[in-house]
C-alpha cells in the first residue's frame, strides 16, 4: 500500500462514492493529511507472513435465532415522527428518475 | 467533610431520607451554573424532575429499590435517551428525539437513575481531546483548568464526574480509548467493559466491531456499581455476549499474590518521563503490598496496533455514516434535485471537518482495488494482536501501563497537532480496545497540578480482577 498516492482526481472519486462535495480549500488540506495518514499506516505492510484468519470481532460470536414470532416494533407514526419529508404516512424522498 | 459516595447516596436515598425531586432540583441548578465548562450539549430537566417525582411516590409506597435509585446519571451524547435530542455532538442529528431508550438507558432507570443530560464529545467519537466538536457545538473544558482539554471522546462525562460536588455517575462509550483518555485527564474513574458485555442498542454507532458502552466515577466503586447495573445479554443486540460476571468490589481490597504485567513499550519513547514516573510509583506501592511485577513486552501491539486500529475504525465508521442524509431525521434541507444531489448536499453542510476527514478515509480503505491491502490487512493483524495479548495473560492477572503519554494537554498545543500526531496519542488506549479486552483508568497522582491515568487491562471477561487491582491501588492513596 506504500506505493498508493493519493491525488485530486482520486480524492474526488472517494468524495464521490462518499455522498461528500468538498470545497477547493478542503481538497487542499485533505490531500496532503490523507498522504501523511495513509503513510502511517503502510506500516502495516511490514509483517510479511500476515497469514491469520482475520477478526471482525474481537470476541468470537455464535449465530442465535430466535422463534419465528412477531415482535414489537416501532408504529408508522413513531417511525414518521423525526422526519420533515412525509407524505401520505410514507418518508418523502428526492428524486430518483428525472 | 468528606462527600457522600454514590453508593451511599443510593443506599440512603432508599430509604426516604433524602427527598429526590428537592435534591434534583438542587443538582439541575449546579449543572445549570456549570455552563462555562460546556459538559452537556442539552440538560433534561423535565425528565429528571419526572423520574425524581416518580422516585418519591415509590418511596412512600414502599417500594424503593434499584442500584442506582435516585441517583443523578449523565450520558453520552450518543446514546439514545427518549424523548431527549440525541446527537453524538454532530449537527447532523439536529433536532433527532429517539423514540426509544437504548438498553442501557432502560436499566439505568429501571434501577432508579435519574438521567440528567447528555454529555459533550468529540463528534461521533472521532477525536482524543473532545476538540473536533460538531459544527455549533461547544468544546467541553477541563474543571481543573480552563486552558485544557477534558480529553476525548467522552470529555463532558468526564469533566462532569470530576466536576461535580455531589453523588454522580456518567454513562460514556469507547470506541479506541474514549473512556480511558478523559478519565485520565480529568483525574476520575473510567471503567470499560469487555466487547459485548454491555448492549449497545440505542448508541449511535462509531465503529462496531469496537464501540463499548462504560462508565465513570469518582471511584472504582462508583463506575463499577453504574457499569454492573447495565451491563448483561440483550437479544436487541446481536454482538451481545450471555455471560454472567461479578463485578462486585472486593470488600478488602488487596492485590497480595496478583501477577502484574508492566508493558514495557508504554513507559518509553514518547511517553512524558513525568507520567511514567508517577504510574511507576503507583505500582511499586502495589509491589510493596505484594503484588509480583513483572515487565513484559508487547512489541506487536505497541508498532501495529494504531494504523491497525485506525484502518478498521475509519472503514466501519464510514459505512456507519452513510445512513445520514436528511430523510428520516435529524438535519433536514428542503428537498430538490437528484437523491445524490440532495444527500451529498446535506451531508456537506452537517458534517465536521474531522467527520469528513474519516469518512474519505474509510470509503477509500473499503473501495474495490484498495480492501484487501488495507481493510482486509488490519483485521488481519487484529488476530495478531489479540492473540499476543492472549500469550501475555497465561504469565498475568493484568497488566498495566500509564493511560495517556502525557497529561491534559492546553488548547493551544492541541491546534498545532496534525491529524497523524492526535491519533499517536492514543498508543496506550488502543491495543487493550482493538482487542476488545476490558480496561479501567484510575488517577495515579498529578503533574504540574493535573491528573495522570494508569491504566489496568484483563483478559476478555476478567473484570472482576480490574475492580481487584484498581481498589487496592485506590486504597493505599
Amino acid at each position: 500500500m506504500a506505493g498508493i498516492k493519493v491525488d485530486k482526481d482520486l480524492l474526488q472519486r472517494v468524495a464521490a462514492n462518499a455522498r461528500l462535495n468538498l470545497t477547493d480549500a478542503e481538497i487542499k488540506k485533505f490531500l496532503p493529511q490523507m498522504h501523511d495518514i495513509l503513510d502511517a499506516f503502510s506500516r502495516l505492510d511490514e509483517p510479511a507472513d500476515l497469514n491469520e484468519e482475520p477478526s471482525f470481532q474481537p470476541v468470537p460470536l455464535k449465530n442465535v435465532f430466535r422463534g419465528d414470532k412477531a415482535g414489537k416494533c416501532l408504529s408508522q407514526e413513531e417511525a414518521l415522527s423525526n422526519t420533515k419529508h412525509s407524505k401520505n404516512g410514507y418518508f418523502k424522498g428526492p428524486k430518483v428518475v428525472e | 467533610m468528606k462527600a457522600q459516595s454514590a453508593l451511599e447516596f443510593v443506599a440512603e436515598a432508599r430509604t426516604g431520607r433524602i427527598d429526590l425531586e428537592e435534591n434534583t432540583h438542587k443538582i439541575l441548578d449546579k449543572v445549570f451554573a456549570s455552563e462555562k465548562y460546556n459538559f452537556f450539549n442539552s440538560v433534561s430537566k423535565d425528565l429528571a424532575l419526572h423520574q425524581a417525582k416518580e422516585l418519591n411516590a415509590k418511596v412512600k409506597s414502599g417500594k424503593a429499590s434499584g442500584k442506582l435509585f435516585g441517583l443523578p446519571v449523565s450520558v453520552k451524547d450518543c446514546i439514545c435517551v427518549k424523548g431527549i435530542e440525541s446527537r453524538a455532538g454532530s449537527r447532523i442529528l439536529s433536532g433527532y428525539l429517539p423514540v426509544f431508550d437504548a438498553t442501557v438507558i432502560a436499566k439505568a432507570k429501571a434501577e432508579g437513575a435519574i438521567i440528567i443530560g447528555k454529555t459533550s464529545q468529540d463528534e461521533f467519537g472521532f477525536g482524543t481531546f473532545s476538540a473536533n466538536a460538531g459544527l455549533g457545538f461547544k468544546v467541553p473544558k477541563n474543571p481543573l483548568d480552563f486552558e485544557r482539554a477534558c480529553g476525548g471522546s467522552s470529555g463532558g462525562s468526564a469533566g462532569m464526574t470530576a466536576f461535580a460536588d455531589f453523588p454522580h455517575v456518567s454513562i460514556s462509550e469507547s470506541t479506541g480509548g474514549s473512556i480511558a483518555c478523559p478519565a485520565s485527564f480529568c483525574g476520575v474513574a473510567g471503567f470499560t467493559p469487555t466487547y459485548g458485555l454491555v448492549s449497545r442498542y440505542g448508541l449511535i454507532d462509531y465503529a462496531n466491531s469496537l464501540d463499548k458502552i462504560g462508565s465513570m466515577g469518582k471511584t472504582v466503586s462508583e463506575s463499577s456499581l453504574l457499569l454492573e447495573a447495565i451491563a448483561g445479554h440483550d437479544e436487541k443486540d446481536s454482538t451481545s455476549l450471555n455471560e454472567k460476571i461479578s463485578f462486585s468490589p472486593a470488600k478488602s481490597p488487596s492485590a497480595k499474590g496478583m501477577k502484574i504485567g508492566v508493558i514495557k513499550e508504554f513507559f518509553g519513547q514518547g511517553i512524558n518521563s513525568g507520567v511514567s514516573r508517577i504510574a511507576w510509583d503507583s505500582i511499586k506501592k502495589l509491589e510493596k503490598e505484594g503484588a509480583k511485577i513483572r515487565e513484559i513486552s508487547l512489541p506487536l501491539n505497541a508498532k501495529y496496533a494504531i494504523p491497525a486500529y485506525y484502518i478498521i475504525a475509519m472503514a466501519e465508521s464510514s459505512t456507519n455514516l452513510a445512513k445520514y442524509c436528511g430523510m428520516r431525521y435529524g438535519a433536514h434541507e428542503s428537498l430538490s434535485g437528484s437523491f445524490n444531489e440532495y444527500f451529498s448536499k446535506v451531508r456537506s453542510c452537517n458534517f465536521g471537518e474531522e467527520a469528513k476527514r474519516r469518512i474519505l478515509l474509510g470509503t477509500f480503505a473499503r473501495m474495490s482495488g484498495f480492501r484487501d491491502a488495507y481493510y482486509l490487512r488490519a483485521m488481519k493483524a487484529r488476530t495478531r494482536l489479540i492473540n499476543e495479548f492472549k500469550t501475555a495473560f497465561k504469565d498475568f492477572d493484568v497488566l498495566v501501563n500509564p493511560t495517556m503519554p502525557v497529561p491534559a494537554p492546553k488548547f493551544s498545543e492541541i491546534e498545532k497537532l496534525s491529524p497523524i500526531q492526535q491519533y499517536a496519542m492514543d498508543l496506550c488506549t488502543v491495543p487493550a480496545n482493538l482487542a476488545g479486552l476490558p480496561h479501567i483508568s484510575i488517577n495515579a497522582g498529578l503533574l504540574q497540578k493535573m491528573p495522570v491515568g494508569i491504566m489496568f487491562t484483563a483478559g476478555h471477561l476478567q473484570e472482576e480482577r480490574l475492580v481487584q487491582a484498581a481498589s487496592a491501588l485506590e486504597a493505599l492513596k
